[in-house]
């Protein structure tokens, strides 16, 4: 911890000499979106630097997996990250599956795009709430969760959890859609567009949250490349990468969607707004996804047959999924027995954390909360 | 009020010769009294009540439902509450100045209401220099507020103080430069003199009395919101940035007291433009009868001012929160200049009209109108193209 702190470079720069002071922002911080901590030394309202100091959530989940084996880890990915849990679910998944050759059924692949892309939608209409709150306004936080919260309970219909869903297999899904699930789903799409709009009218292009959010902290698409930023931070800046579409995995081949990028309407392209503006922009595909994979969904089976004592042969195995928060990428080595040699995730948040020690240089305090709340910045992801 | 109990001790209500300045005292301290504990503290604590009831209509939500009919009893529960719990003061804090600063922010709360100008008759002191006292006394509240940013010997404490300082202190500016316009054409400064210059119709309020004196009160209204810390000003406790700004390190009581000076305030500010520009207690003279007359005023008043408080709480629903240096731009280099206009500009229409001119005040009232009816059917168009109702029947 006390590294952090004397890492910072001294700067003597300034000919008016005024006192720097140190200020620590979080574990217990309102808007540190879990339990984050920043070093922050300040010059008044300016900062000269902000060291996030990140392990306060670490819960040795990638060890976990090599002592509960294949199977049993499926709950414990729900918990690296619990905003998006879906796509945890859906890397391990694919994981095994390619560990273990497995085949999964056509309909188990369009349930679990439906999920993911629910979850998708539900873990935006957080961020864009969050992005709200932090800027001091509680109505779109408090409008955002319930639509959300319908979303919940969709998937709470579904596999019976609203946040940890352990909905996936190794193989499939776990259960297929109940009866009468795809006229609420649609039902809940035609709602939701509409709500975006209303969304935007009340929050997005308010002049107050324009003012706050564009110009600050802008990411060119050339630093967003260096610092590995994934997802809709890279898509922010300009770079037209998605998994879904650059590499497509799972059922996403068989949809026709659009991937937004960063245009700077507002200011600098890739500056807070565009980054949050492409939640918004996300949400809207996704629910252009959806509509189309409720509607032609194959039958069949949903979870292919998989051996209980799962044993995948010897070797190794690199997946990627675009969960909310960008390209997570999933590295399993088997070496032939029940339990995983060694699990590895690599997730968006924690690229983004590495790049908040250079955005926040001459930053005011009051934009490092806009700057973490608009790189989408979830703790338990971070250390997992 | 003087005059009234002048007559009292004439009457010999008091026995005869009685010491003047000792029977003075006791009414100052009695009626003070009942104007602050019977008016003021639950004011405040009603208005607390309120403001989670708007604000959770605003959000969507229920809110505090569960004290008293539809929850109004709950800031009595809540004031309870934190009577109760323990007074915590940091071992670093500066002890007296953490202990005074709660309630020197509360003095700025409950002084204004000694020249606050209920009906006709209904003021406890109407002072030559209301106006002035008015504006000088709620200044107290950034005393209070530094202190406390002070005495906490927390970082996050300090910069909510400074920025606090540095806001109220920019702000009463423009606000005590939109008081002159006002002051000009009435050329008093009493708060009874200047609501006697006006008239109850709404064309005669000095809202609408020349384009300047409209831009005045709009300027006011908005420095009133800065001054009061509401959002979107509310920087100084701003709790995503600051954790809960000058209060972090407070508890129990005197955290509430803050609180409180805060929902107080809300009046205070809508009593203030009340008074200058929204005609104060004047109302239709439909009585003779004293007592009547004082009645329709009160009612007046309290209308015009809980309006505004109201309108206040829907911003605070509504708008997010502005960052420091677009605060202080927005002060420094928009309403500053644009106070000193509607000054100068006051100035020059009393000099052509110094009667007033009540075709500008008939135009003035016809554009008010028009513009609230055009915002009217913009909030009934974005109610009616709003989300339709949707149920999903969850199963479980």
């Amino acid at each position: 911890m006390s590294d952090a702190v004397e890492s910072i470079p001294r700067t003597d720069d300034s000919t008016l000499r005024t006192e720097e002071m140190t200020l620590n922002m979080g574990p217990q911080h309102p808007s540190t979106h879990g339990v984050l901590r920043f070093v922050i030394r300040a010059d008044g309202e300016v900062m000269r630097e902000a060291v996030p100091d990140v392990g306060y959530l670490h819960r040795s989940i990638e060890k976990i997996a090599e002592k509960v084996g294949y199977h049993g880890f499926m709950p414990y990915t729900d918990r690296v990250d619990y905003v998006c849990a879906m796509f945890t679910n859906q890397g391990w998944g694919m994981a095994c599956e390619k560990l273990g050759n497995i085949e999964v059924p056509r309909r188990g692949e369009y349930c679990r795009v439906i999920a993911a892309e629910f979850n998708r939608i539900a873990s935006h209409l957080l961020t864009v709430g969050l992005m709200g709150m932090d800027i001091g306004a509680m109505t779109p936080f408090l409008h955002a969760l319930r639509e959300r919260e319908m979303i919940n309970d969709l998937i709470e219909e579904l596999c019976g959890a609203r946040l940890t869903f352990n909905y996936m297999r190794i193989g499939g899904v776990a259960w297929d859609l109940p009866p009468g699930w795809r006229e609420k789903a649609l039902a809940y799409l035609d709602h939701l567009e509409p709500i975006l709009e209303e969304y935007n009218a009340l929050f997005s292009y308010n002049q107050i949250c324009v003012q706050r959010l564009a110009n600050v902290a802008p990411i060119s698409a050339e630093e967003a490349i260096n610092y590995n930023l994934v997802g809709p931070n890279l898509r922010a800046s300009g770079v037209k990468w998605d998994v879904r579409k650059d590499m497509p995995y799972s059922a996403y081949r068989d949809f026709d969607f659009d991937v937004p990028v960063g245009r700077g309407q507002w200011g600098t392209v890739g500056d807070s707004m565009d980054r949050y503006m492409m939640r918004i922009y996300e949400m809207r595909e996704s629910a252009k996804i959806l509509r189309q994979a409720l509607t032609n969904m194959p039958d069949g089976p949903v979870l292919a047959k998989v051996v209980r004592n799962f044993r995948p042969p010897a070797g190794e195995c690199q997946v990627r999924v675009e969960s909310a928060r960008g390209d997570q990428g999933w590295y399993v080595v088997s070496d032939g027995t029940g339990y995983p040699w060694r699990v590895h995730v690599r997730t968006g948040s924690f690229a983004a954390m590495g790049m908040i020690q250079k955005l926040s240089r001459g930053l005011m305090i009051a934009d490092l909360v806009v700057l973490i709340a608009s790189l989408d910045v979830i703790a338990p992801e971070i250390d997992r | 009020m003087q005059h009234w109990i002048d007559t009292l001790i004439a009457a010999g209500k008091f026995g005869r010769n009685p010491p003047h300045d000792l029977v003075y005292a006791i009414f100052i301290f009695v009626l003070s009294a009942v104007v602050f504990l019977g008016v003021a503290f639950p004011f405040a604590g009603i208005v607390s009540w309120v403001e989670r009831r708007v604000w959770a209509r605003i959000q969507s939500r229920v809110g505090p439902n569960r004290v008293g009919p539809n929850g109004s009893l709950q800031w009595l529960a809540d004031g309870a509450k934190h009577v109760f719990k323990e007074d915590v003061i940091p071992d670093e804090a500066d002890a007296r100045l953490f202990k005074l600063a709660p309630y020197v922010v509360v003095l700025g709360y409950v002084l204004p209401w000694a020249v606050m100008p209920f009906s006709s008759t209904l003021i406890l002191a109407d002072l030559n220099v209301g106006i002035l006292y008015f504006t000088a006394i709620t200044a107290l509240t950034v005393v209070g507020v530094l202190m406390a940013g002070w005495a906490s010997d927390n970082k996050w404490s300090l910069i909510g103080g400074i920025r606090s300082a540095a806001q109220i202190i920019s702000y009463e500016i423009p606000a005590g430069m939109s008081i002159f316009p006002v002051v000009l054409m009435t050329g008093t400064l009493s708060m009874q003199g200047i609501i006697q210059a006006q008239e109850w119709e709404p064309y005669h309020w000095f809202l609408f009395a020349n384009p300047f004196c409209f831009v005045a009160a709009i300027v006011l209204y908005v420095s009133a919101l800065a001054e009061g810390n509401r959002t979107p000003f509310d920087l100084p406790e701003a709790e995503s940035e600051l954790v809960a700004g000058f209060a972090t390190e407070y508890s129990g009581m005197r955290y509430l007291l803050f609180f409180f000076a805060e929902w107080g305030n809300m009046f205070i500010a809508g009593a203030l433009i009340t008074t200058l520009y929204l005609g104060g207690w004047q109302a239709p003279h439909l009585s003779d009868n004293r007592v009547v007359m004082n009645v329709l005023q009160l009612v007046s008043f309290n209308l015009k001012v809980l309006f505004l408080v109201f309108t206040s709480m829907w911003v605070r629903g509504t708008l997010p929160r502005v960052r420091i240096d677009q605060m202080m731009s927005l002060c420094w280099k928009f309403f500053v200049p644009i106070a000193f206009l509607d000054m100068i500009g006051t100035a020059l229409w009393v000099a052509i009209w110094p009667d007033g001119n009540l075709v500008a005040g008939y135009v003035m009232f016809a554009l008010g109108l028009a513009l609230t009816a055009l915002f009217i059917q913009r909030v009934v168009y974005y109610l009616k193209r709003s989300r339709m109702e949707i149920y999903l029947h969850p199963t479980i």
